[in-house]
């Protein structure tokens, strides 16, 4: 038996000297990205949501006081929620919790990682906490899921220890078309730097303001060093299948269940679609009877300066 | 008998699918292909007749259960199993197909006489790599990745522990590895690094069930009916 030598306390101690078992390293975070994959992330704001969520087969629930709807409507400052509302929701599903924290706000990201959060989204949906830095997320075990609109974006974030990229979309509008916009936009920049000869590729991470080493990664891989999620708008099946068809690995639900006027078969619908998103028979099926999805508002008509995208860089 | 070399197969060569219902499917997929295997994704309960094994990936196993009944999986997956199929269940695949859990829910599958402790290293802050010795992998120990991972805390008759996590701290020793006939389960994520002996130890699983005559007489049996 192999195992016998890792057996008793001295193959304990063996074992814990080869392994030096360090939690929280990059394989280990972008892994738990990796079991995401295929799934959709669901905004929740109590542990009753979050059992629904659950048991409409979430992959992850998002714990926040406010969906981002609610938070546009009531205007004001937004900022992490309150400890006990997100341990009431870890304490409700098995399922990995995520939390947000406001741009740049190392504090709020410090609490949550001391109250077990799976995964921190460091969030233009809160009021930015900094105009200048976003958190060094390489100081953390929990890992961070982190907004990009194009493919800088998304290399300056993983450059800082993002172990998991979303577009931004434009959050709690129920209007898909700035998800669609970035989602594509990523996807192109990718093309972009892969199908460029070598010798352009500093000049590339100049003009996107993106590191050298993570765009050379692109180049040579073909797509982004960590998982790719869309998020932003997403508020019917058929939005989740046209998002995961243009390229993404998975999708963040926000207003779009709970603001529904069935939340519980929209969830289930939007994770059968996300699965059997390249199937049209399945999807009209998926599609029926699902009654009104979030009213939402069209996200072109919203000022610049009332945009949550715009916030970081 | 054509429709056994379907799927572009040699005859030689075992079809194996990757449950593509949601996780890190892709990544099994690419750890076969770096050993000449060209996988397929199983979105259809139609295909399982069609495979000689099959990968249940990590993911959420909440999640991976719902959607196996949902899309009506349950009740062939096990006929097929029970035939011969070759099965491997990483980390939510281990829970899928474990026959009880320690946890009120997800109702796992029974396809494999191991009870399971879901999450039992802790929340992802407590997730970790370290190496492991496993019976049947020559060389090296595997650099194992444990992400929010599953125990086995109890072993049926005739299920064979190939790997364990020795005691330490306050915790006893724990099965990770564990394989009856040719269905497999591990607690860790082979797939995540570029150490592809343990797919080489399925694809000889799925290999025996290829060249199993009785299992390829029922797989007719079933066609012509």
């Amino acid at each position: 038996m192999a195992t016998s030598t890792t057996n008793g306390p001295r193959g304990a101690q063996r074992w814990k000297e080869m392994s030096k078992p360090e939690v929280g390293d990059w394989r280990v975070k972008g892994g738990l990205a990796q079991m995401l994959k295929g799934g959709v992330i669901m905004d929740v704001v109590t542990p009753d949501q979050a059992k629904i969520a659950e048991d409409a087969g979430a992959v992850s629930v998002m714990a926040l006081e406010r969906v981002p709807s609610d938070i546009r409507r009531d205007g004001g400052v937004a900022r992490m929620s309150d400890p006990d509302l997100i341990s009431g929701i870890i304490d409700a599903v098995s399922i990995p919790v995520m939390a947000k924290a406001r741009i740049g706000h190392f504090v709020e990201a410090q609490i949550l990682e001391a109250l077990g959060v799976d995964y921190c989204d460091e969030s233009e949906v809160l009021t930015p906490a900094d105009n200048e830095y976003h958190i060094d997320k390489w100081q953390y075990k929990m890992p961070y899921v982190c907004g990009a609109r194009n493919i800088g974006e998304a290399l300056r974030r993983i450059g800082e220890g993002a172990a998991m990229i979303r577009t931004k979309g434009e959050a709690g509008t129920g209007d898909i078309v700035h998800a669609v916009t970035h989602a594509r936009q990523i996807l192109a920049d990718i093309r972009n730097i892969q199908n460029s000869p070598t010798e352009e590729l500093m000049s590339m991470a100049r003009d996107f303001q993106a590191p050298y080493e993570l765009v050379v990664e692109v180049h040579r891989t073909g797509k982004l060093p960590v998982v790719n999620f869309a998020a932003g708008g997403i508020a019917t099946p058929a939005d989740a299948a046209l998002l995961m068809q243009i390229g993404v690995e998975g999708v963040f639900v926000g207003s779009g269940i709970f603001k529904s006027s069935n939340p519980a078969k929209m969830a289930d619908a939007i994770v059968r679609a996300t699965t059997h998103f390249n199937d049209p028979d399945m999807l009209a099926e998926i599609s029926r009877g699902l009654g009104d999805a979030m009213p939402g508002i069209e996200a072109n008509k919203i000022p610049v300066a009332d945009q949550l995208q715009t916030r970081g860089w | 008998m054509s429709s056994l070399n379907g799927d572009g197969a040699t005859p030689q060569q075992p079809r194996i699918g990757v449950l593509a219902l949601q996780g890190d499917f892709a990544e099994h997929i690419h750890m076969l292909s770096e050993i000449g295997i060209t996988a397929v994704e199983v979105r259809k309960v139609q295909q399982l007749s069609e495979i000689d094994g099959m990968i249940i990936p990590g993911g959420e196993s909440t999640t991976i259960v719902k959607l196996l009944g949902m899309f009506d999986f349950v009740d062939e997956l096990r006929s097929q199993v029970e035939s011969g199929m070759a099965l491997w269940g990483t980390c939510a695949g281990m829970i899928v197909i474990a026959r009880e859990l320690a946890d009120p829910y997800p109702t796992p599958l029974n396809l494999l006489d191991i009870r399971v402790a879901r999450n039992y290293f802790g929340r992802q802050v407590d997730s970790f790599e370290s190496e492991l010795e496993i019976d049947g992998v020559e060389g090296d120990h595997m650099r194992a990745v444990f992400i929010r991972a599953p125990i086995v805390i109890d072993t049926g008759i005739g299920v064979e522990i190939l790997a364990r996590v020795p005691a330490i701290d306050d915790r006893p020793e724990q099965a990770v590895a564990v394989k009856k006939g040719r269905v497999l389960a591990t607690s860790f994520h082979p797939e995540l690094t570029r150490d592809t002996r343990m797919h080489s130890l399925f694809v000889e699983l799925a290999e025996e069930a290829r060249s199993d005559s009785v299992r390829r007489s029922t797989e007719e049996t079933r066609s012509i009916v």
